[in-house]
């Protein structure tokens, strides 16, 4: 056993854990009026442990005997959930000082929240990834219930934790069996003991336990049958919270889950490719049904990250014995879920922004927006449509990477890829909802709309990374293939 | 870079980098706004004429000021952009009539006014527009392509009239759907080429090698074909097109018209024809009869019309049915008569909309009933300019919309010899007997209209409006496309002239002749 730990691998870890510290220490002291300076506390932080991880980029590094790696894949998700927790933090600033709630709690348990996401993309071994899952996990079920005077925020805690311990029981369940079958937590041992034909009383228990964990992710990632808790949550949630639960909460699983399916279970892919097939198709088809009803922005944007999580999964259908497919597939998925948070994330900016002066939330109040708020109507629009897919905005990329890795896989890809083409086209129509207000109806009002100075910044920050890739896709282009996960 | 290599880059962009400088004028700058909108218009169609005059008319067929450069690595996506002379006409149209829409919104912004958004949407139509014209490279195509939509939904959203909201989602889901089963049909090219490249030309070159099995032809023909059909449009998907037309402002219907229903017939052109030619040749019956009963259908929906931009929008679907009847055929005759018929529809019917546009802003309704006839004695400037425009758009001889339709007949009468193996002749022939009804349907209720709306005395209640005629913003941007609509019919060749030799070389690449 190697018992020496590398230091360097696990140094953004170690920075952020030690900044939750810090934020919690300092929140004991500092006076009801100057609670919120644990949130530049956090933020330093979190962006020195971005600057670690930068220093990763390129390594290859295994710790704690292989259950902790440092490679391209996990530079990659560690970066960009780093980035995305610096703006989360900067668009709940506001949010939670002019709003009566605990910040010090709050900063200090989104970042351990963080602190999960951080982990899951390095975790080799089940153990670990359950650990990761968790850690994200147990953290969100407090902060969504944040708003502690609103019924509907205690429901929506309450949802999320039952919902959410539920499927990990199941998942976990499930870990226990593979492990009896194979021997083994790590991912790269259970894909050799699974290849090749499994001893006939094994097969239906190996079937069974991949069933089983992949519940406990479709649960994270809000896949249809298991989606019921994210509206709800999403709308009772403080809106920085759903925020970062459906865009780093839900990238955290699907980090997970490419882990899973690409290494550890990649040889059943015969077995759970159709599985994710039907997953991907009822995701984006009711996700997208019921959007088309929603009134509320919060609840449109709920369904619309289910419909997304539909796009997410479909490049997990296409797996095969064709490692280059399999590599094109991967890629997409990665493409996917980073563009997908960009973009949410912008969304969710601009709703906090008119959550200043409107308790609802509906759409209808977005009436006129383009208006008052020139530059919020514009980035929302941008937003919308590339959510949408329409080009040149990133969100076109996105779900085009997608559909060359299913045209490429040939078969059930081109069925898949019809199927999200009816769906991508049917999303226009409710994206569209929040400009025609924007633009088409004449404000009620004329008052300007003020936005926070930190929720604009993030607003234009991800406007223009919007554009920029749209134009450019380069810029991203570069960075899925780093993953060392699936060779060529 | 040189001039070469980058002109048509610079004269596409030109209108994006407009877009840009307007949002960052002060909306309250309305004049300034307005002229910046001219001069970028402006300077554009400056390199678009530029480009004509450097065009080598004796190379028609080989791409010219050509760019071809990495853009996206990852998917081997490149920045290929060149001209040739079926590209040409449908280029500097698109500079051509921008400017004189910009022209025209120097004294007419719609309601509710924003002249800053009106116009900066408009130029990034512009750049989407002629960039579809000159990409040769399928993503970059297909870019282009879209980037039209979301422009287009807001000039219809919020300038359009009563219906807009419906009609500007109409448009957008429609075009959506057909274009996004054109980009599998582009993905499907892309992997099945060896090696794989999203390249036009070079794809045309595998093609011709007998590349692409005829099964895959014939699924690809039909996703690549359903978007560019929704474009077009072809009946039966044509029905977004009356209430865009109807409901978008004056400039929306006009750039619609003029140009962003070519964009269709132009992709069967340039990519659906040369690189799926098998595809082509069993589709071809089912496209002239689809064209074949546009025109009629067409025609007999324009005789029912009560409102003018209503009957002017399905008038449309007749003349694009002309043209794809000529696609249809697969003949030189009728693909030159196809883009000939693309430019003249341009001019011609652009004009028409120019024309209903300003009668809406004096009589403030469209309903002919309303109008109730008179228009020659109360505006007799712009009634003439009404009347001889409708006499131009039915056909007749002398004037440019004669040749696009008399020549896709006579095309249809004589289809490409492989057709004709097939055994299509006599169908074809029924196609342009059809067609030859159609224009007579055509002359019908365009006299008809004129009869409602111009001749008759002036109802009572018209006689104390205080309409002014034609002012001169309206005569400055309307006389060049009426020199154009006389100048294309008395010199056809002006157009067959630059079409002639690539369409000769892309009849050869179908196996006919």
């Amino acid at each position: 056993m190697n018992q020496s730990i590398d230091y360097h691998a696990i140094l953004p870890e170690t920075i952020l854990s030690a900044t939750i510290l810090l934020v919690l220490i300092a929140d004991a002291f500092l006076s009801a009026r100057r609670k919120w300076f644990t949130m530049p506390i956090g933020f330093v932080g979190t962006a020195a442990a971005l600057v670690a991880t930068l220093t990763l980029i390129g390594e290859n590094r295994t710790t704690f005997d292989g259950m902790f790696v440092v490679d391209g894949f996990a530079v990659l998700f560690k970066t960009f959930f780093l980035a995305v927790a610096l703006l989360v933090l900067l668009i709940s600033l506001r949010y939670f000082r002019d709003g009566r709630f605990y910040q010090g709690e709050y900063y200090f348990l989104l970042l351990t929240s963080f602190l999960g996401c951080l982990l899951m993309p390095s975790s080799r071994d089940l153990l670990m990834l359950f650990i990761s899952l968790e850690l994200v996990s147990a953290p969100g079920f407090l902060i969504a219930a944040f708003r502690k005077s609103d019924p509907r925020s205690n429901e929506a805690g309450l949802k999320f934790f039952l919902i959410g311990v539920l499927s990990t029981a199941v998942m976990l369940y499930g870990m226990s069996l593979i492990y009896g079958v194979t021997g083994s937590l790590n991912l790269g041992e259970i894909a050799t003991a699974l290849s090749g034909p499994l001893p006939r009383g094994q097969e239906t228990l190996v079937l069974a336990a991949i069933l089983f964990v992949v519940a406990g992710f479709a649960f994270k990632v809000s896949a249809v049958p298991f989606q019921f808790w994210a509206p709800d949550t999403y709308e009772g949630a403080p809106v920085p919270v759903a925020a970062f639960l459906a865009t780093a909460s839900k990238a955290a699983g699907f980090a997970g889950l490419l882990q899973l399916m690409f290494v550890a279970f990649v040889n059943q892919h015969e077995f759970w490719t159709p599985i994710f097939a039907a997953l991907s198709i009822a995701t984006m088809t009711i996700g997208n049904l019921v959007a088309l009803q929603q009134q509320q922005v919060v609840r449109l944007l709920a369904y619309s990250s289910i419909a997304q999580a539909g796009y997410m999964l479909l490049p997990f259908a296409l797996v095969s014995s064709d490692m280059g497919v399999n590599q094109d597939a991967f890629a997409a998925a990665v493409t996917y879920i980073l563009i997908y948070a960009i973009m949410t994330l912008g969304a969710f900016a601009v709703v906090i922004a008119m959550s200043r002066e409107s308790r609802g939330l509906l759409i209808s109040d977005f009436a006129g927006l383009g208006r008052r708020a020139g530059l919020l109507a514009f980035a929302m629009t941008v937003f919308m449509v590339s959510l949408a897919g329409i080009p040149p905005t990133a969100g076109f990329w996105a779900k085009f990477v997608v559909f060359g890795a299913a045209i490429e896989r040939g078969g059930i890809g081109t069925v898949l890829a019809v199927i999200m083409i009816v769906n991508s086209v049917i999303s226009l129509y409710y994206y569209l909802a929040v400009p025609r207000q924007m633009l088409f109806v004449e404000p009620e009002q004329d008052r300007p709309l003020m936005s926070p100075a930190l929720v604009t910044a993030v607003t234009v920050i991800t406007t223009v990374a919007v554009v920029a890739i749209g134009v450019w896709p380069e810029l991203i282009a570069r960075f899925p293939p780093l993953s060392t996960l699936v060779e060529r | 870079m040189t001039w070469d290599n980058s002109a048509i880059t610079i004269a596409t962009l030109l209108p994006l980098a407009g877009a840009l400088v307007i949002t960052l004028v002060p909306r309250e700058n309305e004049v300034t706004i307005r002229a910046l909108g001219i001069v970028f218009t402006g300077a554009a169609l400056i390199v678009a004429i530029a480009i004509l005059v450097g065009f080598d008319y004796s190379g028609g067929s080989a791409l010219q000021f050509e760019l071809d450069t990495a853009w996206i690595p990852a998917i081997s996506a490149r920045f290929h952009v060149g001209i040739d002379g079926i590209s040409l006409p449908l280029f500097v149209l698109t500079f051509a009539i921008s400017f004189l829409c910009a022209v025209y919104t120097w004294r007419f912004v719609p309601s509710p006014g924003r002249a800053k958004g009106f116009l900066a949407l408009m130029l990034v139509l512009e750049t989407g527009m002629a960039g579809t014209f000159i990409a040769f490279d399928l993503i970059l195509f297909f870019v282009f392509w879209e980037l039209v939509l979301v422009p287009m939904y807001f000039l219809i959203g919020i300038w359009g009239s009563a219906n807009r909201e419906y009609a500007a989602i109409k448009f957008f889901l429609y075009t959506l759907f057909g274009s996004v089963f054109m980009l599998l049909g582009f993905l499907a090219m892309f992997f099945t080429a060896e090696p794989s490249t999203f390249d036009i030309v070079e794809l045309q070159r595998y093609a011709q090698q007998g590349g692409f099995s005829q099964g895959f032809q014939l699924i690809v023909f039909g996703a690549v074909g359903l978007g560019f059909a929704v474009k077009v449009p072809m009946w039966p998907f044509h029905t977004w097109l009356p209430d865009a037309h109807t409901e978008a402002p004056t400039i929306g219907s006009v750039l619609l018209a003029a140009i962003m229903l070519k964009m269709g017939s132009y992709g069967f052109i340039r990519i659906a024809l040369p690189i799926l030619p098998y595809g082509a040749e069993k589709y071809a019956p089912w496209i002239g009869a689809l064209a074949a009963i546009a025109i009629v259908y067409a025609a007999l929906a324009c005789l029912a019309q009560r409102d003018l931009k209503r009957l002017i929008a399905f008038s449309s679907v007749g003349h694009m049915g002309f043209v794809m009847l000529g696609i249809a055929t697969l003949t030189p005759i009728g693909i030159n008569a196809a883009i000939f018929g693309m430019v003249a529809h341009g001019v011609i019917t652009g004009m028409l909309f120019f024309c209903v546009g300003s009668l809406y802003d004096r009589y403030h309704t469209r309903e002919i009933a309303e109008i109730g006839g008179g228009v020659l004695q109360k505006l007799p400037y712009l009634g003439g300019v009404f009347a001889f425009v409708a006499i131009a758009s039915l056909g007749l001889p002398g004037l440019a919309g004669f040749w696009g339709e008399v020549m896709a007949l006579l095309s249809a009468f004589n289809p490409s010899s492989i057709l004709d193996q097939a055994g299509h002749t006599l169908l074809f022939r029924v196609f342009m007997v059809a067609g030859g009804i159609g224009t007579i349907l055509t002359a019908g209720y365009f006299l008809w209209m004129l009869q409602r709306v111009n001749m008759g005395t002036l109802p009572e209640k018209w006689r104390e409006a205080g309409f002014g005629d034609v002012v001169a913003v309206e005569w400055v941007s309307w006389t060049p496309l009426l020199i154009a609509t006389v100048a294309l019919g008395l010199f056809p060749s002006l157009v067959f002239g630059v079409t002639q030799e690539p369409v000769e070389a892309l009849a050869r690449v179908l196996g006919g002749g």
